[in-house]
């Protein structure tokens, strides 16, 4: 397969070549010899220009009628419907600008294309134009600028409000782990220094610290749906970034520091596999994954759909590849699945036996 | 300006400079202090040999993308050791994506790009026989040279080439335990740097003093080309920012090499806590940031004066809104230093300062639309005349525009956390600021081709063959890229096979490395065709495009000094494209445009603008 692209590329390339000796040839052929554009370059150019412009609109239309509906599904969380509202309206925003000053700037490209004796206007300077266009861009910019600036304030406050579930997202090349507060829903202390790998003690979590007995740490993220969950994000190694794009949320780990982000999950993974995309999405993807199994002899597992935490600050080789599932679920099965967990302490007393 | 200023020209005009030197080769070709061959020397070396490399690495990696895990020649031929078999590995993947990313921006656009033109402009624009130092100005070049050999050669360093990304946060590029292009190979990419700076430094100050002091006679900041206003201003934003990233370099030094905790502080890595205590890989973003938000100014500034001087020419029109112009370059280059916290709004930084960083963001929108449709009218009821420099300052209008707006989605707070390091964020910068830099470089070359080889032009068809291909390719590559990123594809993953939820895009993946290949083989074209017309270009006028300015009224051959006698004194701005008088006639009777170093005619009102 690569070989053969290769090899279609290297022959258009070759094509491409030949036909451009051919039309070096042809303009030698010319009376006009100089390598100033003439009136012949201006009209060609000038078509070609409008020619642009419907080739802009038209990538943007093929990109939305094929790729649209690669976008993310529906945010699952709570501020993340504020997210795709925000991010909706820019949107409209930068495509009319985009659909207006591409056509005016193309148009006038073809429309004033050089000829012979043709006089350009002078004009040098408009002071209520440039008031215009210097005033529009302020005024919208100032209301994108209110709008995102409250729907920032509002997901970045963080608070003890609403009885948070408290969890920390510890990093490391080049997996995920989860501690839970447990019990007391306070994290016990840890530091780096305190990892001991022998006992099990792998986040460094301070045994004497009685917050500390009762957290859990799992491999595997489960939240409660409906609940507020505050995050403090702890890395051992290297910067990395809990990115879990359903949930419109992202904060870096950073070694040395606790960072915060929190949302509140609206949607159970059972109820986002119902969701008509993700329903769609999954059959494509299955469709894609079939044929490939097929084509190269290799099992692959068709897919169902899971929330998922990658991990997006270049962390070393296996970035690529650094993820945890997360399995949002109602309050009942979270209970059922937390009480099957162990906690710290009994690791310990475990790992001490 | 000063009377004194004026004297000091007045008496360079008399000396009859630099005819009595005797050239040598050596002094001619190499360690020449003139400011034309510098230019040169600075074009092959950052263009030319350093952008052949940095896009040819852009493939190798976009190959990967497109066909993930599969063998293939290219790898095995290039890559040796690090594509066993053929199939690439995922640490030679991250290196080929930062020495990408530090060529294209430090070495093409910022070296090659400022480097070439305003060396070749500044001296024969402002009407001065040379730079205020040709010395300064030789060593800056050979700074740079060494500062590239010292880069290329840590691509052949034993346990591979920087890889942390361009930015190199540490502590991922401060432990070589963490991956192995931190050892030897990031030392190397720091002595680079350093090195580099020193010479852009040299450079700048350079070009601040020439643009300051040697103007001719006449010649006030408000008659001054756009081009120069926007390299003056730029080696200023240099000038401030640059020394900032060489502290950084210097503390991530100390921090590898002798222990220190600037940067690094409780790190547990490969079974054993290490001894850093108390620093902060964030103040590193803050230092770094400093300068690499004004960097992307630094490169996208010297596009912009070229376009506009290119566009105003060819459109046979002054430009629109000159005095606009220059404040919005002067407003773009003052709100580019308060802004770079928008690359660290999810970094852990304080969210406070998140907001006023996504205000002091948004404003720079403001300026750049100014620019954006001055430009637009500028082309408004022109005489277009479709040379390669003219199509390529139109492609960059239209490539800003498009980059541009997705601007205003990164630069707001909230919206970014969900794009923020993944391709929405690739396909933004491409668009505005590297291509957009490139079609402004290209856009130069043709137009001053003429004045950097003596008079000989490029053959326009092949320029159109290269502007064409190379405007639908970009959009090729990097318009679908917005898509890919918003479905959440973060950037910096060698393969995206590990998510089943990226499977479908792994189509557009391949379209978009097919659009790179063709457009990377367009810019052979442009190769060739320099190439051959340094040796077999058609000679054109002494002024080909028509234009206004003070290069074109030297002779065609290169001589040290740029003038045989005096320099021209002048008595207009740059921009009088078919200007007429009462009776609605040109100026000059038949010719569409007035020199700069033609006087003012009887009844004739100078448009300050």
């Amino acid at each position: 397969m690569t070989t053969l692209l290769t090899l279609a590329v290297l022959v258009l390339v070759a094509i491409a070549i030949w036909q451009m000796t051919k039309i070096f040839e042809l303009s030698q052929l010319r009376t006009d010899n100089s390598e100033v554009a003439n009136d012949k370059d201006n009209k060609n150019n000038g078509y070609l220009m409008f020619a642009f412009l419907v080739f802009i609109y038209g990538i943007t239309i093929f990109s939305f009628a094929k790729y649209g509906k690669v976008l993310l599904p529906e945010a699952a969380s709570e501020h993340g419907s504020d997210y795709d509202l925000l991010m909706l309206i820019s949107m409209v925003i930068i495509f009319i600008v985009q659909i207006i000053t591409q056509a005016l700037l193309h148009y006038f490209a073809f429309k004033y294309r050089g000829e012979k004796g043709k006089r350009a206007l002078f004009y040098a300077d408009n002071n209520r134009l440039e008031f215009i266009w210097t005033i529009i861009p302020v005024i919208v910019l100032a209301g994108l600028i209110l709008y995102g600036l409250y729907t920032w304030t509002n997901i970045t406050d963080i608070n003890d409000d609403d009885d948070p579930l408290v969890i920390e997202l510890y990093a490391q090349q080049f997996n995920w782990t989860a501690r839970y507060a447990g019990a007391d829903n306070t994290l016990g202390s840890a530091n780096v220094r305190m990892i001991d790998i022998d006992r099990a003690n792998v986040l460094g979590l301070d045994e004497s610290d009685p917050y500390a007995g009762d957290d859990v740490i799992v491999k595997e993220l489960h939240l409660p749906v409906g609940r507020k969950v505050n995050f403090k994000m702890r890395s051992q190694d290297v910067l990395h970034s809990a990115y879990m794009p359903h949930f419109r949320a992202q904060m870096n780990c950073v070694p040395g520091m606790i960072t915060e982000f929190s949302f509140t999950p609206v949607y159970t993974t059972e109820e986002m596999r119902q969701n008509p995309d993700v329903v769609e999405k999954v059959q494509r993807t299955n469709k894609i994954r079939a044929e490939k199994s097929a084509e190269t002899g290799e099992v692959i597992d068709p897919w169902e759909f899971d929330y998922v935490l990658l991990c997006n600050k270049i962390c070393g080789k296996s970035h690529y590849n650094m993820q945890m599932k997360i399995i949002v679920e109602s309050e009942e099965d979270y209970n059922k699945w937390m009480a099957s967990q162990q906690t710290f302490k009994s690791t310990m007393m475990a790992s001490a036996q | 300006m000063s009377a004194t200023a004026h004297a000091h020209v007045d008496d360079h005009a008399h000396d009859d400079h630099g005819h009595h030197h005797k050239e040598t080769f050596i002094t001619k070709y190499i360690f020449s202090q003139d400011h034309k061959m510098i230019a040169k020397q600075y074009f092959i070396t950052g263009v030319l040999i350093m952008g052949f490399i940095g896009i040819a690495m852009s493939l190798l990696f976009r190959m990967q993308l497109a066909w993930p895990g599969e063998s293939n020649v290219f790898f095995e031929a290039l890559l040796g050791k690090w594509a066993p078999e053929g199939v690439m590995d995922a640490d030679i993947y991250l290196a080929l994506v930062t020495m990408h990313g530090t060529i294209m921006v430090f070495f093409v656009l910022t070296a090659g790009l400022s480097g070439t033109f305003s060396n070749l402009l500044i001296p024969l624009q402002i009407g001065a026989r040379d730079m205020a130092s040709g010395f300064l100005n030789m060593i800056s070049y050979w700074l740079f040279f060494v500062s590239t050999v010292i880069m290329v050669i840590s691509l052949f360093v034993e346990a591979g080439p920087a890889a942390a990304g361009w930015t190199i946060y540490p502590p991922l590029s401060a432990l070589p335990m963490a991956q192995p292009g931190s050892g030897m190979g990031m030392t190397l990419w720091l002595v680079s740097m350093a090195i580099f700076i020193a010479s852009s430094l040299l450079g700048s100050l350079n070009y601040i003093v020439t643009v300051l002091n040697l103007r001719t006679k006449g010649m006030t900041m408000t008659r001054l080309p756009l081009t120069i206003w926007a390299f003056f201003v730029t080696a200023i934003i240099g000038v401030i920012s640059f020394p900032v990233l060489l502290s950084a370099a210097l503390l991530l030094i100390m921090d590898r090499s002798f222990g220190t905790s600037f940067f690094l502080s409780d790190i547990f890595i490969q079974g054993e806590v290490l001894h850093y205590q108390g620093g902060s890989p964030v103040l590193f973003e803050h230092l770094f940031w400093f300068l690499g938000h004004p960097e992307v100014y630094i490169v996208i500034l010297p596009a912009m004066g070229i376009v506009s001087e290119v566009m105003a020419v060819n459109a046979r029109k002054p430009i629109f809104g000159y005095r606009a112009m220059i404040a919005s370059i002067l407003a773009i280059a003052f709100l580019s230093t308060i802004v770079w916290g928008h690359h660290m709004f999810i970094s852990g930084m304080n969210p406070f300062l998140g907001s006023v960083f996504t205000f002091t963001t948004l404003l720079i929108a403001i300026p750049s639309a100014v620019k954006a449709f001055n430009w637009i009218t500028t082309l408004w009821k022109g005489n277009l005349q479709m040379n390669p420099g003219m199509l390529f300052s139109i492609g960059m209008v239209s490539t800003f525009i498009t980059g541009g707006l997705t601007g205003i989605i990164l630069g707001d707070s909230t919206l970014d956390i969900n794009v923020h390091d993944t391709y929405f964020v690739v396909a933004h910068f491409h668009l505005v600021m590297g291509i957009s830099a490139l079609y402004g470089l290209f856009a130069g070359v043709y137009h001053w081709f003429p004045k950097m080889f003596q008079g000989r032009m490029m053959n326009k068809n092949l320029g159109f063959v290269h502007f064409w291909i190379t405007a639908i390719g970009s959009y090729g590559i990097f318009f679908p890229m917005h898509f890919v990123g918003m479905a959440g594809v973060p950037r910096r993953y060698y393969e995206n096979t590990a998510f089943p939820m990226f499977d479908e895009l792994t189509d557009v993946q391949a379209l978009m490395t097919v659009f790179a290949i063709i457009t990377a083989a367009a810019q052979l074209v442009f190769v060739y065709n320099f190439v051959r017309s340094i040796f077999y270009g058609k000679r054109g006028t002494q002024n080909p495009w028509s234009a206004t300015t003070l290069e074109w009224t030297t002779p065609m051959e290169h001589i040290h000094g740029n003038w045989p006698g005096a320099i021209p004194e002048v008595h207009r701005w740059a921009y009088d494209y078919s200007k007429v008088d009462e009776n609605d006639e040109y100026i000059i009777p038949g010719q569409d445009y007035v020199q700069q170093h033609v006087p003012l005619f009887d009844g004739e009102e100078e448009l300050q603008h």
